[in-house]
């Protein structure tokens, strides 16, 4: 099957800066703003929301990273994953705002073992969501807060985020 | 990872592997919860059928880190003691449901029985095997020594050109097996220090260099001295005249610690004798890892039980 080009550079660049207005809009600034990337693009996606985040309003936004390999409900079901290094800012993340950050939003259970590893974590203020691809199929009530593009699919469809630092090149394709 | 019974078959990816799933595990002892779910519903049996302190208490606090039941059997006071065989208790073990076994046993070779038998279709780590092997006392000091070299940018890395000395007691080691195998596979050279009556036969088909005097080994200005303990235990035959003897040829006093280089490291798998392999002040010394060793060996434990029980079919 091939591949379709549905985002390039310049639409993942717009989504991430409206993404990051909307969160300092919910917000009301950028105090208390922790950014945790779920590996690996949500780690790559968070740097660059924190980079915008600072040039729309410079200030401390914090940003880290969430493994949640150890929390998933389906290690049981696959080979063994290796766990990512999990990085919390200095700061820790009681009290603050936490915004999740990862590339596609599916089912949802990768957030639900996120949403359990934050617990482990500590207790912030209030957690949300930021995806650059929310592509349906949600199998637990779960919702994004911050959407960079709505991707109904088709559960046969495959949806493959490529980003520069890791992959060479910006871009969202569906197969 | 089916299971984990000799440091001997683990490749080079494979050890740093684990070692870079120890760093994880060992943030979590810095977190508030020290906990994950990760095995959740498993059941880890620790079999021990000799004495032992830090590795059970070890192996019982990563099952618990991980969330996973934990059995604790000690032959002691059990039905080994009425004459059970080792089959009958493994079927047993089978039966109540054990997801993985952790072995420590006298006899060479009874993790490897274990796990081949087909008495039972758990994980079996070896946790000490009388002379052969203690993988994960291996797993953990190289994770103790990259730690101390590389700190936290200790990922992915090996221990290529490190230059580690163990001294003692290596006729009856298992600790010192596995980390002569695991050390070289990770790129460490490895000089061995003890009296000639106390090192094996066979030894010609190590990776590893022989010495027989201290002074001289300290003289090349060794990157780790690695004391091992005399296991009086297992010495049935005089393999050297006195204690007094042996700590004044091969112990690390303080004059000798004073001739390591600065950055050097002393390790020791404990229990330590004081006063007879190591002195007090080389023990306590800011250079001495004994400590950080207990430490990094539940790290280590967690990340092989992960590997052991985690994963599904692959």
């Amino acid at each position: 099957m091939t591949a379709r080009i549905v985002m390039q550079q310049a639409d993942i660049t717009r989504a991430l800066t409206r993404i990051s207005h909307e969160i300092l809009e919910s917000n009301r600034g950028s105090s208390d703003l922790v950014l945790l990337g779920i590996p690996t693009r949500g780690v790559i996606l968070a740097r660059r929301l924190g980079l915008i985040l600072d040039g729309i309003e410079p200030g401390a936004v914090s940003i880290g990273s969430l493994d949640v390999t150890m929390y998933r409900d389906d290690l049981a079901k696959n080979p063994t994953r290796a766990p990512s290094p999990t990085s919390i800012p200095s700061g820790g993340i009681d009290g603050k705002t936490v915004v999740l950050v990862d590339d596609v939003l599916f089912s949802g259970r990768t957030i639900r073992a996120a949403l359990n590893a934050i617990n482990d974590l500590g207790r912030p203020r209030a957690v949300r969501l930021a995806a650059l691809v929310d592509r349906g199929h949600r199998e637990l009530p779960i919702r994004a807060d911050f959407v960079g593009k709505n991707l109904p699919s088709s559960l046969a469809e495959r949806i493959n985020v490529h980003l520069e630092e890791v992959d060479g090149t910006d871009e969202v394709t569906i197969e | 990872m089916r299971h984990l019974l000799s440091t001997k078959d683990l490749s080079r990816d494979e050890a740093v592997a684990i070692l870079d799933i120890a760093e994880d595990m060992a943030d979590v002892a810095t977190r508030e919860v020290k906990k994950l779910p990760a095995l959740r519903g498993k059941t880890v049996v620790n079999l021990f059928f000799e004495d032992s302190t830090r590795t059970r208490i070890s192996f019982e606090a990563a099952a618990k880190r991980l969330s996973a039941d934990v059995i604790n059997f000690s032959a002691k006071g059990s039905s080994v003691s009425k004459g059970e065989s080792l089959k009958d208790t493994a079927q047993t073990l089978a039966a109540i449901g054990a997801d993985a076994v952790v072995i420590r046993h006298h006899a060479s070779g009874a993790p490897n029985v274990l796990a081949q038998s087909g008495w039972i279709d758990a994980g079996i780590v070896n946790a000490g095997d009388g002379t052969h092997e203690h993988p994960t006392q291996a797993l953990l000091d190289a994770f103790t020594i990259r730690r101390r070299l590389h700190g936290h940018g200790a990922r992915g890395k090996a221990l290529d050109g490190v230059r580690v000395t163990i001294v003692g007691d290596i006729l009856h080691s298992r600790v010192a097996r596995s980390n002569v195998w695991l050390l070289t596979t990770l790129g460490a050279e490895v000089h061995l220090v003890a009296p000639a009556t106390l090192v094996p036969l066979g030894i010609d088909g190590w990776p590893v260099t022989i010495g027989y005097d201290l002074d001289q080994a300290i003289a090349a200005q060794p990157d780790v001295i690695m004391m091992l303990r005399i296991q009086s235990e297992r010495m049935h035959a005089a393999f050297f005249p006195t204690a007094r003897e042996y700590s004044r040829q091969w112990g690390l006093d303080d004059e000798r610690l004073a001739k390591l280089p600065d950055g050097s490291l002393v390790m020791h798998p404990g229990p330590m004798n004081r006063g007879l392999e190591i002195s007090a002040n080389a023990a306590d010394s800011p250079r001495s890892t004994v400590l950080e060793q207990v430490a990094n060996g539940v790290s280590i434990r967690m990340a092989v039980l992960y590997l052991l029980l985690a994963g599904g079919v692959s």
